[in-house]
């Protein structure tokens, strides 16, 4: 059995605009269809990178895998049982922080432990998961004294600290410069070949899904459907020039999704 | 920078006192109707002497106290319900923003009616007087709270106690206090108004019982310490919106 078996899911929201804005647009009213019959399944200890064009129903997916929201119909199970909301056994890692500017660092990631009331066990656990993260100094820092990366990385430490089943990422690594981008994301497969925890990744950027994955997930537009899944069975460190077939991959979701990288 | 303001603070009250004593120099004043910088300053010393500022301002701070505490303890709690459930913000809603343009001193004569005399009444307009911007700025914080925040203490297993003191009470946190030190100020503007009626004490009092016997220096005397006591009051206030809980504010 699948750690998360995706069955037949559907989800669409009400139109909430007052007017047609053309010819083609839904009534007011209406049942917008984001997602049409999506079918996935992600095995224990799994990374999963999920591509696809904006606005075609990405984010609501792993909404709907956190118990955040509700699909229309189908089936979200997670080790057999049905999603019913969010838990700490799913930890979602917004795509704009989802820091609480009020705590620091240290007690942005106690919050998964405040009830564990062995004192020097929680003291190690937080400790272990801020150096983990590389944030070994900024535990009294607030967030909006963290550069973008380090906010990441402590909300990646908040996440890890309560040993979760499932790490959900939406764009882990938008908004960070190109650097920061490429070290975040060796740290980030650095620790999944560590922890092998399942994670399911959203991004935007081609590449980092190719290099990350354990296994790769396109979407169609909206409404949106599993269009392409590929088991990507290359060891880390990947490159893109030492695997000609990552290239052709490459090259073919680039077309899948209409767009070219040649210009 | 600070010595620059003390400087001009200083430039200005000079000024102020200045034309105060040439108009005196320069008019036929009468003594009753416009007094002498001296001779409200002999007033000040006679009246902090023998008590009477003192006695004054105390009671008048009691009743804005008590008033002040009584709207924080109602209308803050009830700022958070209503910012939080939908179905109770359209319910409360139409009516609080229906009575709070209603200004305080209209429910002068309610208020003695229902109150009687003495500090009841007093402290009855007081709290009218903060209760409702306290409801509504609360009310508006919290329902501009980031979403986000209620979902990670969902996913964190938050329990309802939970989300009210470690997600709603911090993110309101900076508003409120910005709520309190306007309902202060509001306050000790009506203290001043209230204690004209129905009451034996207080600088209200004190300006109108002198106004009665004449007496244009203690009236000025009156308004002299308001004007401190306010301007402390806003001290007061501004320090707590420099507290390290609020600090994350600033950077939103
Ligand atoms: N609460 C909502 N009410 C109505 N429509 C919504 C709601 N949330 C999302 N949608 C619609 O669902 C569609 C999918 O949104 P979603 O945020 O999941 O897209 P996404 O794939 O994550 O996009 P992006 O890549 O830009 O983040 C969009 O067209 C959006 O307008
Ligand atoms: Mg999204």
């Amino acid at each position: 059995m699948s750690q998360i078996e995706i069955q037949h899911l559907y989800k669409s929201y009400r139109n909430r605009r007052h007017h047609r804005r053309g010819p083609n647009d839904y009534d007011p009213g209406e049942e917008i269809p984001v997602l049409e019959d999506v079918n996935l399944c992600v095995e224990n200890g799994e990374m999963v990178c999920i591509l696809g064009p904006s606005g075609c129903g990405k984010s609501t997916l792993l909404r709907m895998v956190a118990g955040f929201d509700r699909q229309t119909s189908g089936e979200i199970l997670i080790d057999g049982q049905p999603v019913t909301g969010p838990t700490s056994d799913n930890i979602f890692v917004f795509q704009q922080s989802g820091l609480l500017p009020w705590m620091t660092v240290w007690q942005n990631v106690e919050l998964g432990l405040r009830r564990l009331t062995d004192q020097a066990e929680k003291t190690e656990r937080i400790q272990e998961a801020i150096s983990l993260v590389d944030l070994e100094g900024a535990e009294t820092l607030y967030p909006h004294q963290l550069s973008g990366g380090m906010k990441r990385r402590a909300e990646l430490a908040r996440a890890l600290v309560v040993n979760p089943k499932i790490l959900i990422m939406d764009e882990p690594f938008t908004g960070l410069d190109f650097f920061t981008h490429l070290r975040m994301r060796e740290e980030v497969v650095n620790m999944h070949e560590f922890i092998r925890k399942t994670t399911l990744i959203v991004t935007h950027d081609i590449d980092d899904a190719l290099l990350m994955g354990d296994r790769i997930v396109v979407m169609s537009g909206r409404p949106s459907h599993v269009k392409l899944e590929k088991v990507l069975d290359f060891p880390h460190p990947r490159n893109l020039a030492k695997h000609p077939e990552l290239n052709s991959l490459r090259e073919e979701i680039f077309f899948m999704l209409g767009v070219s990288d040649a210009v | 920078m600070k010595r620059e303001s003390l400087w001009m603070s200083t430039i200005a009250f000079g000024g102020l006192l200045a034309f105060w004593e040439l108009s005196i120099e320069l008019g036929q004043w009468d003594e009753q109707v416009l007094p002498s910088p001296l001779e409200v300053l002999k007033s000040l010393w006679e009246l902090t002497e023998n008590g009477t500022l003192l006695r004054h301002s105390v009671a008048s701070l009691f009743r804005v106290t008590a008033g002040f505490y009584l709207a924080v303890l109602f209308g803050i709690p009830l700022g958070i319900f209503i910012g939080r459930v939908r179905k109770a913000r359209l319910l409360l809603n139409p009516l609080i923003q229906f009575l709070r343009p209603i200004s305080p001193l209209a429910w002068i004569p309610l208020a003695m009616l229902w109150f009687g005399i003495g500090d009841a009444p007093a402290v009855f307009l007081i709290f009218l007087s903060s209760f409702f911007p306290l409801v509504v700025s609360t009310s508006v914080a919290v329902s501009s709270i980031n979403p986000i925040y209620f979902q990670v203490a969902a996913n964190f297993d938050f329990s309802r106690w939970e989300v009210i003191s470690k997600i709603i009470i911090p993110a309101i946190l900076p508003d409120v206090i910005t709520a309190l030190r306007i309902s202060v100020s509001v306050a000790w503007l009506v203290v001043v108004a209230a204690e004209m009626i129905a009451v034996q004490s207080g600088l209200g009092y004190l300006i109108l019982d002198s106004r009665n016997a004449l007496r244009m220096d203690y009236v000025m005397v009156g308004m002299i310490m308001i004007g401190l006591i306010g301007l402390f009051l806003d001290m007061m206030m501004r320090r707590l919106s420099y507290t390290e809980a609020s600090a994350w504010a600033r950077h939103h």
